[in-house]
Parts: C-alpha cells; structure tokens; sequence
C-alpha cells in the first residue's frame, strides 16, 4: 500500500500474521510448487521491482540507477489467507527454499478471523502446549525390599475390561444360577477414540482399520477403534473385524440406518456401543462436518444429502433425564444386539461428571463411563469452545475414580479418560498416570493422527484446518487430490509401530513399580507431582 | 526379608520349635520383632477350645480399660494364661506390663446367638478395644476368638522367646506360624507385625505387595468393619482370605486363582474356563503382583502355602504324615524336621508360580494342586 492510502481496520501486515514466510531468493527456483501446494493460499507468485542506485566513487559523475524485476514468493496478509504454518510449502520446495516460521509477535490475526461476523471454527486441540499429566512422576520404585520387574524378559498382562463387571458375590451367583451376566470385552488399555468416517479420510480410516486389524491378528493386541459419529463403511460392518470396532451413536445419529439395517448380516458382534453425549473439544456443543467435506461417499454413508454442512445437535433430543431416557437408551442398545455388547455413554469433561457416574452405578446396564477432557481434539467447532470450554481430565478421572471407590464400585465401572494424553508426545507416561489416577483405559485421538499419518497440528496454533477438507496431509480430507497424499498401508504400519512402542514403554512404566500381572489402575501411591496444590487436589504424593 | 515358618503337627508343639526355626534362618531376618499365631491349642486351652481367647498387650490402665469394657458386657475369666514378666528386658526389647492371653466364657445373653453372629460381635470388641487402646496407646489387641493365640513383639525372636520363657510357659500348639522380622517399610507399628488375624483365618507373608492401594481400597469399600487397620501391605493377604471364605464361599485352592490369576490364554485352555474368567474379572482389584509368599491357616486349621505369580521368593514344604512344616528357608524346615522327625533327608516341595500346596486339619499328606488344574466348583 502506499503510505497515503486509507488503512481499514482488519487490514494486517506481515508482522500482525501468527505464521511467517522465509523464502530465499537465491535457491528459489521459480517452479511454482508451493503456491499450488500452499492449503490456505497463504503465498502466490510475486512480481517485485527493485532499485539498485549506482553511485560513481570520485563524485564526479552523476549517479544512475538500474530498475529490475524479480519474481519470487508473496505472502498475502489478508486474514482470509494468513498463513497456518503448515509447511507444505517446505515440503515440496525441491530446494529448501521456503519455510514458515512462528511470529514472535503475539499475532493480531486474532482480532480480526471473525470477518463477515463469523467467529472462528477450526480444527486441531486447544492451543494450550502443556499437560499436568507431563508433570505427573513415577515415584514408587521397587528398590531391594521388592524386585523391580523386567519389562523385557517377565511375562505382563496389562488388558483391561470394558463392561459392567460384576461384583465378586453376585457374579459368582449369577453363574450358579445360570443368569445374565453383562456382556465384558478384554481389551488393550489404549484406544483409537472417536474419529468419524468423514472428519477422516477414507485412506487414513482404511488405515487405521487394517493396523487394529494387524495388532489383533497377528500380534494378539486386542486394541479397539471407536467409529466416531459418522457410520461405518458397509464393508467393514459385515466383516468379521467389526469385533475390533466400537460404533459410536450420537445426537446426529448419522449412519446408524445403516448400522441398523446391517445387523442381520453381521459376522461379529462390535466390540461395543458408545453413546456420545459430548466431547472434550466442544463440550456441550454437538459434531460438526462441515459442507466442505461433506461428499458423495460421506453422504451415502451418513445417509444425508451431499453439499451441507451436519452440525449435530448438542444433545440427543430425545433425552431429558438421565435417570429415564438415557437409561432407556443404553437398554435400547443393548436390545438391538442380544444384550452382548457393552453400551456405554461417553461425556465431555465436566463437573458434573460425578452426578452422571453416580447414576451409572445405578444403571445395571452402563458399562463404562468414558469423560473427554478439555484437551481432547476435534475435526471442526469454535475456536471458543476448543479454547475455553471443558474439564481437565485428571482430576475428572480422580473424582470419579475416588467416587466409585467410595461406593465400592470401582471395578465394575470402568473409567475411560480422554483429552490430551500424548498432547507432548508423552504417549504411555500420560496414560500411565491416568491408570494410577483411576482409568481402566485411555482414549486417544490426535496422538494417533500425529503419530501414524503426520498430522502438524500443534498447540501452537500449527495447522489445525482439518474443518475444511485441505489438510496437507490428506488426513482429514475428502478431496482425492489430496487425501491420495496419505498411503493407507503406511498409516497400518504406523499404528502398529505406535502400539508396539507404547507397549514397550508401559511395561517400563510398571515394572520398575513392581507391577505386571495387571494393570495398575488406582496406584496412586506410584505418583507424585512437584506442585503441592495438584497433589492435594488428586490425593498423591507432593514431591520435590 | 521376612522369614517365615509354619508348622502343623498332630501332638501339640511349644512355639519355641518354631522360634529356633527363626533362629536358623537368622542370617536373613535383622532380628527387628516376632510374631506367632497359635491354634488348634493344646494344653489346658485345648480344652477350652469353645471360649473366645483373647490376646494382645497392655499397660496397667488397659488392663483396667479392658476390665471395665468386657466385665459390663457379660464376659467371665474362664482361663488366664497372660504373662507378665518381672525381670527388665534385654535392650531392644520394650517393658510391658502385660502380654494378656486370656479365655472368656461368653455373655449369658449370647448363648443363643448363631456362630455367625457371636463371630461378629467378637471381631467388633476386638476392633472396638484396638480403637480405644490406640488413643493412648494402653491396649494392642491382636485376636479375640476362640482357639486362637498371637503374641507379637518387638525385638530378636530368640531373645523375645527367653524373655518371655516362652518354652515353659505351657502355651502349646498343633498349628504355630511365626514371623521374623518386623515391617520394615513403615514405622515401626506392633499392628503391621505377621501374622495377621481375623476370624479365626491367619496369614503372613514376606515381601513388598505393590498392589497394596488398589487392593486395601477394594476391601474397605465392602462394607465389613473387619477389613480395616492396614499398618502393613501385607495384612490384606489375610482380608483376602477371608473374603473369600466368607463372602465368596470358595475353598482355598481358590486364593491363587484370585490373587495371582491365570492368563487369559490359559484361561481359556482351563475346564473351569467361564467359572475363572469371572473371578479373574469380578476379583481384578485382589491381583497382587509380588514379590510374595503367603502362609495361611484357615478357620478348618487347613495350613496353606502360595507363591506370587512369578515366585519371586522362595518357599518350601515338607514332613511325614502327622507333622509337616511350611518355611520360607530350606534350612528352618531342615533343622525342624530333623529335630522332630529326627532324620536327614526329607523330601519336600516348592511351590511355583501357579501351585498352591496345603494341608488339611487331618494331616495325611500335602496336597499340591496346579492352578491348570481342574476345580471342584461349590455348589
């Protein structure tokens, strides 16, 4: 602009932008790849003029100057294609010519996302870098009066159960008397948690699918994978790997005609039903695919026109008491498949959370209670919900926890925690400390999409775009341009490393405890926290 | 480590047996406290084997407090055993005023209460008594049931033993556990001293249970006022006992079904696969992870023997028909059975990691049973 121009309110410069462009002229070769890469459009071919004044050095002459034209690389500044630091300009710059960079300046962008009145949506987790459960240390080391255990050559059973487990007396009547007994899986401690068909692509659920496939099968890993609400592939939902499956209901209910429809021909039983009733990313709020996403495929499986964005709505509808509809609900579900898959509800943190657990136990049929916390992720909502909104999970899970052990039900609900576990890459310490806190397993999400397909999202507002179907890595697309970035078969292969090495690192959690015949759940006096507050707030050890 | 040792015999035996066992397995106990668990009584207890004995060690103002608790409620002296020793003890060893092993005759009023109900009404005054002599510190009450003795102690076993003339006293026993060493994982505490006791069902253990927390929370939220105390790690061994007799009403071929489940792939190779799973599911919080070895003597005076899942200690059993011995050292129950049996070579068993080995109140033999073994369900 020129120095005299009109400045209107919202108009930004490079130094108000979160996300930098550093491009060299001198390697830059002009081929134009990541302008057609860029998912936001951030950068485009740029025509610059440029001056070079020639000034003679006796003074005698009089000076002259060379205008020239270069063409290189132009970041817009207009808050519609602000950069998101995404990097796939770096990625296909054959010459590592290009690359964003954080602006140290706290960004301005901020201020003015909410153009035409708009507040912002996005994808991604809260842009918050840091977890308690980082902070959470093993402290209980078997040291001489008991061995530690050897987490490479000592056998370990760390499974865990997802259904409502009787108590000792009345299960062991209940076999004398041949009655019902709910339905209980054996599953592996960490699971994929909900990420639908249509927030994802077909490749990265492909590949998701075929790695739970592989972990069960050939490495006897019975790790499950929620569907998240969006259906299931009709394929999958008469296969026999459904078992490994945990099909999600939630106030949308999208794709259960399809479900429905499909339980005569079912293989297997699903591993089990979870009934979301929120989410930890946008608590209190329902799913939301935007239309952007919204495809044939996408369509036919959720059974809803093609083109329009699906907000689910931010509770079941039909639900307005916990202690009637719900419980109806989960019965409903229970129905549908003999009464021999666990039906479970699935909350956003909250402080309510021990009202709703507290009449679980009272539910015969609940078979869990799974709690997202504010750190869990999400394809699209407001940035003020991701942000703002919901409960940290480790106190959730401790209350709750603590609760049952109050009630002397704390092995007949399990807790499953959400949100933020392995935000740091901490994967199996994160989840270590939750168990020890009182989880019978962990849920993760982003970790998976980090970990196995490359996801660059961060909490440093890196990225985060998976609402609008350009994700750079073709994880959360539905655009085959893009989302044939992503080769299923190497996501498989992720998952399983993500597995193996949690695996390994969970043993090396417990064993120095001196723990392996079963999980640790409830250990607290394994932990300890350098903040005195947090400490007490969870009823373990302050440590300094 | 705790040193362990058990024996259960046909003719009654002085518990000093079992305090020379200690002793030979010396080089692996610092000496730091003693406790015995005596039952299935000789001597004159023997005979009294109906009425509540009551044992624990009190000053002189507990001995009034005790006085005025049971005296209002019925209870008669029927049999006074306690010990009061006169002489100062050797250094290490605390003086007390008495260690009070008595036997009641039973309130009138509770003649014609179940055994169900006068066994709790026994573990309540026990508990009660344990309640108020804490706050001054003028009763430890150990056990109040019939047939049942403990005496625990601070101090080098052998010279708790001489001190209190434990060999001349007449205190015999056809079962006798005894424990070296105190817990010394936390404060010094004659509560967290083995072997642990509750209705009429005893244990005691070495090493650290890491899965002490999970473990006592469960027990405590039952619902049953017994299960409370837990000075030491270990004392939930014995609730678990316990609890499965009388809450689950398995036999003791249960116990390592519970505290040291199958896999689940053995699981499913078992007869009682669907039987097993439950109790693994229903049971999770009972998992113990070891490093232990657990000595049990159950209310039908069958002695018992289990190892943690990986049999991280050692353990032996052996003897002949009529008298056998349960120790956590080879050399203690060598020197027993060549003292009694007066033989050399015995031939004896250790228990691994899915065995359990008991013997039952007839004293025939030692029966081992495989956790792959098939059960034999209550009906």
């Amino acid at each position: 602009m020129l120095s005299n121009e009109p400045i209107t309110p919202s108009q930004l410069s490079l130094k108000d932008l979160p996300w930098l462009i550093y491009w060299d002229k001198e390697k830059c070769q002009l081929c134009g790849r990541c302008v057609a890469a860029c998912p936001v459009r951030a950068i485009e071919l740029g025509t610059f003029r440029q001056r070079i004044v020639e000034t003679p050095i006796n003074n005698k002459e009089a000076h002259t100057n060379l205008y020239k034209i270069y063409y290189g690389i132009k970041q817009k500044t207009d808050p519609g294609h602000a950069c998101i630091g995404c990097g796939l300009c770096s990625k296909v710059c054959p010459n590592q010519a290009i690359i964003p960079f954080h602006n140290e300046e706290p960004d301005k962008l901020k201020f003015h996302i909410n153009l035409g009145g708009q507040p912002r949506r996005r994808g991604g987790r809260r842009n918050v870098p840091h977890t308690i459960l980082d902070r959470i240390k093993f402290i209980r080391i078997s040291m001489l009066t008991d061995p530690a255990l050897d987490a490479g050559r000592h056998e370990f059973e760390l499974r865990t159960l997802l259904g409502r487990v009787l108590p000792p007396e009345e299960n062991l009547k209940c076999y004398k008397e041949n009655g019902w007994v709910p339905p209980v899986r054996e599953i592996y401690p960490l699971i994929i948690g909900g990420m639908s068909f249509g927030a994802l692509s077909p490749n990265m659920w492909e590949g998701l699918v075929m790695g739970v496939a592989y972990l069960n099968e050939e490495l006897g890993m019975p790790v499950r994978m929620s569907t998240g609400e969006g259906g299931c592939p009709p394929r999958l939902l008469r296969s026999r790997f459904l078992k490994y499956i945990i099909l999600q209901i939630a106030s949308g209910y999208f794709g259960w005609d399809e479900i429905i429809h499909a339980i005569p021909e079912m293989k297997e039983d699903p591993c089990a039903i979870e009934i979301k009733y929120g989410q930890g990313a946008k608590p209190g709020d329902g799913g939301l695919l935007m239309w952007y996403k919204v495809n044939k495929l996408i369509a036919a499986i959720r059974g809803v026109p093609p083109g329009v964005s699906l907000p689910s709505p931010p509770t079941h509808q039909t639900k307005y008491s916990i202690e009637e509809a719900v419980a109806k609900m989960i019965q409903s579900m229970y129905m549908a498949w003999g009464f021999r898959v666990p039906v479970y509800p699935k909350i956003s943190g909250t402080s309510t959370a021990l009202a709703v657990l507290n009449n679980l136990t009272r539910n015969p049929y609940a078979a869990a209670l799974a709690i997202d916390g504010e750190d869990g992720g999400t394809g699209a909502a407001y940035n003020v919900s991701m942000d703002h909104m919901g409960h940290p999970i480790a106190s959730n899970v401790r209350d709750c926890y603590l609760n049952l052990v109050k009630l002397g039900k704390q092995n007949e609900i399990p807790i499953i925690g959400a949100g933020g576990i392995g935000k740091r890459g901490n994967l199996a310490a994160n989840a270590a400390a939750l168990y020890m806190l009182g989880a019978s397993a962990v849920q993760v999400g982003k970790y998976i999409m980090q970990a196995a397909a490359g996801c660059v999202g961060s909490e440093t507002d890196r990225c985060n775009i998976c609402n609008i179907g350009l994700c750079p890595k073709g994880i959360t697309s539905q655009d085959p341009r893009i989302y044939r970035r992503l080769d299923p078969e190497k996501v498989a292969e992720r998952v399983v490393d993500v597995f193996l090495t949690f695996d390994t690192e969970l043993k090396k959690i417990v064993a120095p405890l001196g723990r392996s015949t079963s999980l640790p759940i409830g250990m607290s006096d394994a932990l300890g926290i350098d903040d005195y507050h947090a400490a007490e707030r969870l009823k373990i050890k302050y440590v300094v | 480590m705790c040193r362990l040792f058990a024996l259960t015999s046909d003719v009654p035996k002085s518990p000093m047996l079992a305090i020379e066992a200690l002793d030979v397995m010396k080089e692996g106990h610092d000496g730091s406290g003693v406790g015995l668990y005596l039952t299935d009584l000789g001597g004159i207890f023997g005979e009294l084997k109906e009425y509540p004995i009551l044992s624990g060690i009190f000053t002189r103002e507990g001995m009034k407090t005790l006085d005025s608790y049971l005296m209002p409620m019925g209870f008669k002296t029927k049999y006074n055993h306690s010990i009061k020793v006169k002489k100062e003890p050797p250094p290490g060893i605390p003086k007390r005023y008495m260690y009070h092993i008595r036997a009641y005759e039973y309130p009138e009023d509770w003649e014609d209460l179940s055994f169900e109900e006068k066994a709790h009404r026994l573990m309540m005054i026990r508990l009660k008594l344990r309640e108020i002599g804490q706050k001054d510190e003028s009763m430890i009450v150990y056990s109040f049931w019939p047939d049942s003795i403990l005496l625990k102690e601070i101090g080098d076993p052998m010279e708790v033993a001489e001190y209190l003339d434990l060999d001349n006293i007449g205190l015999k026993a056809r079962i006798i556990m005894a424990q070296g060493r105190q817990n010394t994982n936390y404060a010094i505490n004659l509560y967290a001293c083995h072997p642990f006791f509750i209705q009429g069902v005893a244990s005691m253990t070495n090493g650290e249970n890491t899965a002490f927390v999970p473990i006592r929370e469960f027990l405590e939220s039952r619902g049953f006022p017994g299960y409370r105390g837990y000075q030491s790690d270990s004392e939930v061994f014995t609730h678990i006992f316990h609890y499965m007799i009388n809450f689950l009403g398995l036999p003791v071929e249960f116990y390592k079904h519970i505290i040291t489940p199958l896999k689940d792939e053995d699981i499913e190779k078992h007869p009682n696969s669907e039987f097993l799973k439950r109790l693994k599911h229903s049971c999770r919080r009972l998992i113990i992870d070891g490093p232990n070895c657990v000595i049990g003597c159950m209310p039908d005076k069958t002695v018992v023997m289990v190892q943690d899942r990986k049999k991280l200690r050692p353990g032996v059993v052996g003897g002949k028909k009529g008298f056998f011995v349960f120790s956590s050292e080879i050399c203690g129950l060598d020197y027993v059975l060549k003292k009694e049996l007066g033989v050399n070579n015995f031939e004896y068993f250790q228990p691994m990691y899915i065995d359990t080995v008991y013997v039952t109140s007839d004293r025939k033999e030692v029966i081992k049973c495989s956790q792959m073994n098939p059960l034999r369900l209550p009906n």
